[in-house]
C-alpha cells in the first residue's frame, strides 16, 4: 500500500464537515430559491404562499406539484422592466469588460517587463486594493465625482470646462466605478500569462525581421489569449449581477438585473418574483461559468 | 540578448504609472479629506480630527462597527477551519464520491453575484424560522469566505513536497500525526493569510449582510451604505480611513508572516 493511499483515507474525512456545510448553506438554499420562484405572491409574513408542505405527506406534495406556477417567469418575460434590466446588465458587463481589457492589458504588460524584483512589488500593489473595502473605494469616487468634488474643481481650475459637469448618477460614473473595482481581477490573470512567456520567442521574431509592433501582435498577443479569456470572464460574471456600484453611481432611470432583484425583494416585498429573477440571472451566468471552468482546467493541464 | 526585446519602453512605464495612480489616488484623497476641518467635504479648512470625534460619539455607528468586527472575527475563524479542511480533502483526498460537486460548490461562490447568495441564504433562514441577526450574518459570511480560504490553502498545499510527510511516516508517525507535525506548520502562513482575507471580506460585505441580518443589527457596511446613499458626509471619510488603516495593519502582518515562514523554510532546507 503506497503512502499516498494511506493519506487519502483521513484526508477524505477532513472534507466531511465543509461538505455538509456547503450542502446545507449553498446547495439547499438554491432549492428554496427555485421553490419560491414557483409560488404565488401573498401579503403575509413571509410574503409568499408555500407550495410544498412536507408535514401533510405525499398526497399534499402531489397536489402541490399540480399548483406550481410559472407565473413569475411569465411575468419576467412579458414585463418590460425585467427585459430591459436583463439587457442592460449584459450591455454594461460587456462594455466594462472591454474597457477593463483596454486599460488592464497595458498595465499587465508593463508589469511583466519590469525587472524581477520589481515585479513582486508591482503585483503586491495591484493586490492591495483588492483587500481594501470595495464599498470604501466606491465611496472614494463619490467624493471625487460629486458636483463640487475634486474632479470638477480641477477641470474648472484648468479652464477645461466653464461650469461644473454632472458626473454622479450617470453611466460614466458607473463605468468608472466598475473599472476601478474590477481592474485587479483583469490585471492578475493577464500578468500571470504574460510573465510566463519565454523572451526567446520575441528575440526569434525580431531576428526574423519583425518590428516590435509586429512581434507583439503576431507572438505576444496570441499567446496571452488564455489570460485575456480568464480575465474577461472573471470580470464579466460578477459584473452582470453587480448591485452596489450601479445603485450608488448610476442614475435611477434604468436598472441592472441585480438592482431589479433588490427592488422587488426589499421595496416591493415580492419574494417570488425576486427569486424568479435570481434563477434567471443564474441561467444567464451558467454558460460563462462553464467556459471559465473549462479554460481553467485547460490552463492547469497545459501547465503540467 | 534579452535586453534588446524585453526592455521597458516609455509606453510601458507610462501605463504602469497611470495604472497605479488610478488605483491609489482616490483612496489617498479620501484619507486626506477625512482630516479636513471643514464641513463641506471639498473645501479644505485645515487639518482636524473632528470627524473622528464625531464617529466616537455616534452610538449607532459604534454599535454597527462592533457588530461588524465580531461577525468578521467569528466568521473568519470558522471559515478558516472549514476551508483548511476542505483544501486538505481536495488536495490529499484523491478521488472520493461527489468530489466534483464539492469543488464546484466551493468555486461557485467566488464569482456568484452576491444578490443571489444573499437571497438564497435568507430564504433558507426564513424556512428554518431562524432569528435573524448576528448568527445568520456570521453563517452567511462563513459560507462565502471559506471558499476563498480553500483556494489560498489549496494552492499552498498543492505546492508542498509530499516526501516530507512520507519521511515522517517512515519514522513512525501515523498520517494524522505526520500532517499535524510536518504539513500543518508549513501551511500555517497560507492559513493565516486565508483568515485575514476572510476577515477583510466579511468586513467589506454589504449585500449579503443586508439580506441576512435582522432589525436592529446592522453591520458597519450597511450603515455606511445607507449614509452614502444620502450623500457624502465627512464622518464617513473618517470611518473609511480607520477601516483602511485596520486592513493595512492586517496586510502588513500577513506579508510579514509569509516572509518569516519563507526565510524559515530556506534556513531549514539545508537540513
Amino acid at each position: 500500500m503506497s503512502t499516498r493511499r494511506i493519506f487519502a483515507q483521513p484526508a477524505r474525512y477532513a472534507a466531511i464537515a465543509p461538505y455538509l456545510w456547503m450542502v446545507l448553506f449553498f446547495l439547499v438554499p438554491f432549492g428554496f430559491v427555485l421553490k419560491i420562484s414557483l409560488s404565488q405572491t401573498a401579503i403575509a409574513q413571509p410574503p409568499y404562499v408555500p407550495v410544498f408542505d412536507f408535514t401533510e405527506g405525499w398526497a399534499a406534495i402531489k397536489a402541490a406539484f399540480a399548483q406550481l406556477s410559472l407565473d413569475n417567469f411569465k411575468l419576467l418575460v412579458s414585463d418590460n422592466l425585467y427585459l430591459s434590466s436583463y439587457l442592460r446588465s449584459l450591455i454594461v458587463a460587456v462594455t466594462s469588460t472591454l474597457i477593463l481589457l483596454l486599460i488592464g492589458y497595458p498595465i499587465a504588460y508593463g508589469m511583466a517587463r519590469l525587472p524581477q524584483r520589481w515585479q513582486a512589488i508591482a503585483m503586491m500593489l495591484v493586490i492591495v486594493p483588492f483587500w481594501t473595502s470595495f464599498l470604501i473605494r466606491i465611496y472614494a469616487w463619490i467624493n471625487i465625482l460629486q458636483h463640487d468634488g475634486l474632479l470638477n474643481t480641477v477641470l474648472l481650475a484648468l479652464h477645461l470646462v466653464s461650469s461644473p459637469v454632472v458626473w454622479l448618477s450617470t453611466d460614466t460614473a458607473m463605468y468608472i466605478g466598475i473599472v476601478y473595482s474590477y481592474l485587479p481581477f483583469m490585471i492578475l490573470p493577464l500578468y500571470a500569462t504574460l510573465s510566463k512567456m519565454d523572451p526567446a520567442l520575441l528575440e526569434a521574431a525580431s531576428d526574423l525581421g519583425a518590428s516590435p509592433q509586429q512581434a507583439f501582435w503576431l507572438v505576444t498577443f496570441p499567446l496571452s489569449l488564455p489570460g485575456v479569456g480568464a480575465g474577461a470572464l472573471l470580470c464579466f460574471i460578477p459584473i452582470v449581477g453587480e448591485f452596489v456600484i450601479p445603485d450608488l453611481l448610476a442614475g435611477s432611470s434604468s436598472m441592472m438585473i441585480g438592482q431589479t432583484l433588490w427592488l422587488e425583494f426589499f421595496t416591493n416585498k415580492d419574494w417570488p418574483v425576486a427569486s424568479a429573477a435570481a434563477i434567471a440571472l443564474l441561467a444567464l451566468l451558467v454558460p460563462p461559468l462553464l467556459l471559465y471552468d473549462r479554460l481553467q482546467r485547460r490552463t492547469l493541464e497545459g501547465g503540467r | 540578448m534579452a535586453g534588446r526585446v524585453n526592455r521597458l519602453s516609455p509606453f510601458n512605464v507610462t501605463a504602469l504609472a497611470l495604472g497605479m495612480a488610478f488605483l491609489y489616488l482616490p483612496i489617498v484623497i479620501l484619507v486626506i479629506y477625512s482630516f479636513n476641518a471643514s464641513r463641506l467635504v471639498t473645501v479644505w479648512g485645515g487639518w482636524s480630527l473632528r470627524w473622528y470625534q464625531e464617529f466616537f460619539n455616534d452610538r449607532a455607528m459604534l454599535d454597527a462597527a462592533w457588530m461588524s468586527l465580531r461577525v468578521a472575527a467569528v466568521s473568519a475563524t470558522i471559515a478558516t477551519l472549514l476551508g483548511t479542511l476542505a483544501a486538505v480533502g481536495l488536495v490529499r483526498g484523491e478521488r472520493f464520491k461527489g468530489r466534483s460537486l464539492f469543488s464546484g460548490m466551493l468555486y461557485a461562490p467566488l464569482v456568484m453575484p452576491e444578490v443571489i447568495s444573499g437571497l438564497s441564504l435568507l430564504l433558507l433562514f426564513v424556512a428554518l424560522n431562524a432569528e435573524r441577526g448576528f448568527w445568520t450574518v456570521t453563517i452567511a459570511h462563513t459560507t462565502l469566505t471559506m471558499c476563498f480560504v480553500t483556494v489560498v490553502v489549496q494552492s499552498r498545499l498543492a505546492s508542498l513536497d509530499r516526501s516530507l510527510e512520507e519521511a515522517a511516516m517512515d519514522l513512525g508517525c501515523d498520517p494524522v500525526q505526520a500532517f499535524l507535525s510536518v504539513t500543518l506548520p508549513l501551511i500555517i502562513p497560507a492559513i493565516a493569510a486565508g483568515w485575514m482575507l476572510a476577515f477583510t471580506l466579511s468586513l467589506d460585505d454589504v449585500v449579503i449582510a443586508s439580506f441576512t441580518t435582522g432589525p436592529g443589527s446592522a453591520t458597519l457596511p450597511i450603515r455606511i451604505y445607507s449614509e452614502v446613499r444620502l450623500g457624502v458626509k465627512p464622518e464617513i471619510n473618517a470611518i473609511c480611513t480607520m477601516v483602511i488603516a485596520l486592513i493595512a495593519v492586517v496586510i502588513v502582518i500577513a506579508s510579514l508572516a509569509s516572509k518569516l515562514s519563507n526565510s524559515e523554510a530556506k534556513s531549514a532546507a539545508p537540513l
